[in-house]
């Protein structure tokens, strides 16, 4: 046990992890959201009621089921994703044509009726998920103790992230992704079905928020609140970094949920506001975001 | 475009049919005073307070285009302060009020200057930011009460004279104020100010190219609508003589948003209709409890995408006049 700063290097350590944690969950979010903001030009207002679908999805199967947490894995952002389908063939291709502002109105409505019948079903108090048990436990690594479980959250992030980020930017399939988004007539001229792409992307970007929600479950319990604050801290992590960039998006996520962790150490008092307090310094310094283009 | 839909007749028209605007302003007014001998008062109270903080959400919205998703910040600080002002400093009504609506103009400013820095949906998601960092201040902070909030404020007497604690008294103020703060939103919007804040609306690039500095028409009408929406708060904590942390809630900010949206974007009747409509769908669906929640996010949707226009929309299209 040593002490950097006057603070004791467990607690360091241990909010430094808590903040990778919570900067996975930033990092996933908030890419779905600039891949559903690239192809759709809307705010995914729902994404933190899609992500609290992902846990319901998660425990619902666990309970009911009995599909365990690593079948859920893969079943619920599959699950949920296909919501996110019918959501984009119902109601947002609709909205193509209209003001981006409302994209906004309307999945802020469906994220009120999601949270609304869950928490007419589950009440507001938060069910717990296990831990399954192969990542149960944990090692101790000399200056802190690492649970099996948030090591395996961080590295899952890190790669849904990276893998993300490679089949946008460096595929086939990524880059017609881009010249959609750039210029969705032109490539629809060359044959490519964007429409579909349109769809299949916003229905991507759901299942991502639902492998965040699963991810989630064991960690903080499942409840039907848990997405709509989150959100909120996303968007100003979004408004940070700026929808600009893939990468961007998934760095400031993790460097966010560090800080936070940091702050929580230094100075707990406002560990719930630093996200929003960068946001405002970030927005008087650079008003395009630190990865924007233009504002 | 958001234009399509906040389209109003041409502006020939708007003078021949004024009429409609009076008729309707006085049909309004006489409901209002004969309602309180038949309904509830503190609830035409409450639905007045939401009429007048719709109203100044409205300026922003239908007006010059942007919509803020946290408009929570500056009724529900502006109610804290009036609370804290007239319970702990002792100040008369008038004056309690007057300190919640500064401090509403100035956090308006201090916020409208950062969201006006970006456009559109960011707009959006920094004032959505900056009202839950100041959700979690009232959380925190003393004097605010946590989630007690803060109970018992006393009405006062009005200029040492009036007694606030009669419930009619109370209403006639609370109207007075309302009608006041509508009547100036009328106001700016028909002023060459507001006619500025229209071009803007329309068409950004080309009103920089006139010569106009749009950011300070942008943040000028963001500081009077914040200052309105604080005012609409500081006279919901006298009548509910209570401050809390509903008030700030970003789930407040959602509700203002429904109420114009369901009233009619860019109407001067529609925030109206749209806070009584949903005040009292929340009074009378209260027993349903999260019910309501499910219902308030089936009327987003289905005015997306079926009626854009809101309902006093529809009806000043269909009558072809402008209400």
């Amino acid at each position: 046990m040593f002490e950097i700063f006057g603070i004791p290097s467990q607690a360091l350590f241990g909010q430094l992890l808590l903040g990778l944690i919570n900067g996975s969950f930033y990092a996933l979010l908030s890419l779905g959201l600039a891949v559903i903001f690239g192809m759709l030009h809307i705010i995914n207002f729902a994404h933190g009621a899609q992500y609290m679908m992902g846990a319901f999805a998660a425990y619902l199967m666990l309970q009911y089921l009995g599909i365990g947490y690593w079948q859920a894995l893969v079943l619920a952002p599959i699950l949920i994703g296909a919501t996110g389908i019918v959501v984009e063939r119902l109601f947002l291709q609709h909205l193509r044509t209209l003001d981006p502002l409302y994209g906004l109105l309307l999945t802020f409505g469906l994220a009120l009726m999601i949270e609304g019948v869950f928490r007419n079903t589950y009440g507001s108090s938060g069910l717990p998920y296990q831990v399954p048990d192969a990542l149960r436990g944990g090692r101790n690594l000399g200056f802190m103790f690492l649970p099996n479980y948030r090591a395996w959250v961080i590295v899952l992030s890190l790669a849904v992230c990276l893998a993300t980020w490679f089949a946008i930017e460096r595929t086939r399939l990524g880059s017609y992704l881009r010249a959609a988004t750039e210029n969705p007539v032109l490539v629809r001229a060359f044959g490519i079905n964007v429409p579909r792409m349109v769809t299949l992307t916003y229905g991507f970007g759901v299942g991502l928020a639902a492998l965040a929600g699963v991810m989630a479950a064991p960690i903080y319990n499942v409840s039907p609140q848990m997405g709509s604050d989150l959100i909120i801290v996303v968007f100003a992590v979004v408004v940070i970094g700026g929808m600009g960039s893939i990468l961007g998006a998934i760095l400031t996520g993790f460097a966010l949920g560090i800080i936070e962790g940091l702050t929580k150490v230094f100075f707990p008092e406002a560990s719930n506001t630093v996200i929003f307090v960068i946001m405002a310094v970030v927005l008087l310094i650079r008003p395009a975001g630190l990865f924007g283009r233009h504002a | 475009m958001i234009d399509r839909v906040l389209d109003q007749p041409a502006l020939r028209l708007q003078r021949e049919t004024s009429w409609s605007l009076v008729a309707a302003f006085g049909a309004m007014v006489a409901l209002l005073v004969v309602a309180p001998f038949a309904i509830y008062p503190v609830f035409l109270m409450q639905a007045l307070c939401f009429a007048l903080f719709a109203c100044a959400f409205n300026l922003l919205i239908g007006y010059v285009g942007l919509i803020s998703f946290g408009h929570a910040l500056f009724f529900g600080w502006a109610s804290y302060l009036t609370a804290h002002a007239a319970k702990v400093w002792t100040l008369p009504p008038a004056l309690a009020v007057l300190v919640g609506t500064v401090t509403a103009a100035v956090l308006g400013l201090v916020a409208g200057g950062l969201a006006i820095r970006r456009q559109g949906i960011y707009f959006a998601m920094i004032t959505l930011a900056l009202a839950q960092m100041m959700y979690f201040f009232a959380l925190r902070a003393k004097f605010t009460g946590g989630e007690d909030g803060i109970q018992g404020v006393p009405r006062g007497r009005l200029f040492g004279f009036f007694d606030l604690s009669h419930e009619m008294t109370m209403y006639v103020f609370v109207l007075v104020v309302v009608l006041a703060g509508f009547l100036l939103i009328y106001r700016i919007i028909n002023s060459p100010f507001g006619e500025v804040l229209k071009a803007i609306r329309e068409n950004e690039p080309r009103a920089i190219s006139l010569g106009y500095k749009t950011e300070r028409y942008k943040l000028v009408a963001f500081v009077l609508s914040a200052t309105l929406a604080g005012l609409a708060g500081s006279m919901k904590s006298l009548v509910f003589q209570l401050a809390s942390l509903t008030d700030v809630h970003w789930t407040m900010s959602g509700d203002v948003v429904l109420m114009t949206l369901l009233g009619g974007l860019g109407t001067i009747f529609g925030p109206v209709v749209g806070a009584f409509l949903v005040i009292a769908m929340q009074n009378y669906l209260a027993p349903f409890g999260q019910w309501v929640l499910v219902i308030q996010g089936a009327i987003f949707v289905s005015c997306v995408l079926a009626f854009r226009r809101g309902i006093v929309g529809e009806l000043a299209s269909r009558m072809r006049i402008r209400l």
